[in-house]
């Protein structure tokens, strides 16, 4: 940071402070109300996971990739069992894949859902906070019927589940969907027409398409700024070219916009659910893969769209049971530094909407 | 699965461009990758970007050998929008050898950059803001190289900043 000008001064953002959404620190310099630069500070929540997976096998790894995004642990599951099955030369059965497209999907509305409540909360729009938490409290039911964690599922096996489905999952699934697009709705009767809420995220953290390509950033951000890239669509994985969905995008950019692309990616993880549901293959679980996992020498790079954007992980295989290097390319990680120049020239209080409507997840960014 | 070669229209591009500082161009499990010679690669990232339609810098990261010459490999993870393509470049990087900072071409490659520098120790020239980014300003040491342990920490920063013996 440079040194400041008379009518400068610095203002400490958490890491405590609850819009950060948890320990995020930025050091913000101002004119008056107005950002001048921003400074983020991270690396509180750093576990060093990358180096914790090459002192594990890839099997004894598998759990630790739930804790990196722990509101998208499904989605750091397919990710990273994609991955090691790509250098396997593997791929996993219909039934799993279908399983896996229903559970990511699930998974998907539940990081919205929390991503809604809490950044209504900052705002200053209290209720949706409590209606979104019921209905993603419905999604993490279903988690805990199938493997009985709601959080950090490790939901997938490399080659395919561990589990066969529960008595019921279907009936379960459909029923949530059913009653979820009435849901949807609701929480834009809150919040689409308030005024208050139209007016504090109009225009506010605006960024270009131009600009996102440039930072790098992806997901919802990208795709409110008027392109429709969406990993699903652009390189389909596990059989997601079987089911018909549109990307949603809009075109200003801006905080409002990323929250109507938010809410209609969930109505679209619906119509993914309800087609997967409707018809998952049977078979078997596991594809027929070696016991120990040992892929060969080489190396890959596998992404998937995650609810936050692109997450890649990218393998270097010696050919022993260990990865020789694991590295976790983050969507929260390269999002975020898009913070500064949507934050320039913002207002301090904007900011706190700014950092909300990236959705960031600490633990990814850290790792 | 073997590494096979990679023809096309992008390696032919490298190779007319930059001629002997494109070391190999290849495939494996179909993902194509090419390996330049160091000074070669923001070049490559330029070419790539304004020609190519290599528009996003999808990643930068890093692979520690100790017993190779040189010591790390630089892998970047290139994306075009236009084509639907991943490709990777990657370089060796010696130990104490300055890597050129990407930035200029790819503004995402600040932070991604500075990863690189904390976990490996790999500094980039040119680099518009050369800290740590996740590990304190004044750790000592470079967690993910490969003589770094995982239980190793840097003992004299713990007793001085969390006020305890040793975080193990």
């Amino acid at each position: 940071m440079t040194a400041l000008d008379s009518n400068e001064m610095v203002l400490n953002m958490g890491p405590q402070h609850p819009s950060t959404h948890g320990v995020l620190r930025i050091v913000l310099k101002l004119d008056g109300e107005r950002v001048t630069s921003t400074d983020c500070i991270i690396g509180y929540l750093h576990r060093g996971v990358e180096k914790i997976a090459e002192n594990r096998t890839y099997v004894q790894f598998a759990p630790y990739v739930d804790r990196m995004d722990y509101l998208a642990a499904v989605s750091n599951g397919l990710g990273y069992c994609l991955a090691v099955e790509k250098l396997m030369n593997a791929v996993a059965t219909p039934r799993a894949q279908a399983v896996r497209v229903i559970l990511t999907e699930l998974n998907r509305i539940a990081s919205h859902l929390l991503w809604l409540g809490t950044h209504a909360l900052d705002i200053g729009a209290i209720t949706p906070l409590f209606y979104t938490l019921r209905e993603r409290e419905a999604v993490l039911k279903i988690f805990e019927n199938y493997c009985g964690a709601r959080l950090t599922t490790h939901a997938f096996r490399i080659g395919g589940l561990q589990y066969e489905l529960y008595d019921g999952f279907e009936k379960e699934v459909e029923s949530f969907c059913g009653q979820f697009l009435a849901k949807v709705d609701e929480y834009e009767e809150l919040l689409s027409g308030n005024r208050i809420w139209r007016e504090r995220l109009r225009g506010v953290g605006v960024i270009d398409a131009e600009t996102c390509k440039r930072y790098g950033v992806t997901g919802p951000v990208l795709r409110a700024a008027g392109v429709a890239w969406d990993l699903r669509k652009a390189q389909p994985y596990s059989g997601y070219e079987q089911y018909e969905f549109d990307v949603p995008t809009r075109t200003s950019g801006d905080t409002l916009d990323r929250y109507f692309v938010r809410l209609d990616e969930m109505r679209q993880s619906v119509r993914i659910i309800q087609q997967a549901v409707a018809n998952i293959p049977t078979g078997p679980i596991m594809a027929k893969i070696a016991k120990v996992v040992k892929p060969p020498v080489g190396e890959a790079y596998v992404s998937i769209e995650a609810p936050k954007g692109e997450l890649g992980y990218y393998i270097v295989s010696d050919g022993t049971t260990h990865p020789y290097r694991l590295r976790v390319r983050p969507p929260s990680f390269v999002n975020l530094q898009a913070l500064g120049h949507m934050a320039q020239g913002a207002l301090v209080a904007d900011v706190v909407a700014i950092i909300g409507t990236i959705d960031i997840v600490l633990g990814e960014v850290d790792r | 699965m073997a590494t096979v070669p990679w023809e096309g229209p992008i390696p032919d591009l490298l190779r007319a461009r930059l001629g002997a500082s494109v070391l190999e161009t290849s495939l494996y499990l179909d993902q194509p990758f090419a390996v330049l010679a160091l000074p070669a690669m923001v070049p490559a990232l330029e070419l790539l970007r304004s020609e190519a339609g290599f528009d996003y810098l999808v990643d930068i990261t890093a692979v520690d050998y100790p017993k190779r010459t040189p010591r790390f490999e630089l892998v970047y993870v290139l994306y075009s929008y236009g084509r639907n393509e991943r490709i990777r470049l990657k370089a060796g990087v010696a130990l104490g050898e300055k890597a050129p900072s990407a930035v200029p071409v790819h503004l995402g490659a600040n932070w991604l950059e500075r990863e690189v520098y904390d976990m490996f120790g790999i500094e980039f020239a040119g680099h518009p803001d050369p800290r740590r980014i996740l590990m304190p300003e004044e750790w000592a040491g470079f967690p993910l190289r490969k003589d770094y342990g995982i239980v190793e920490m840097d003992n004299r920063w713990v007793q001085a900043n969390l006020g305890i013996e040793s975080g193990q």
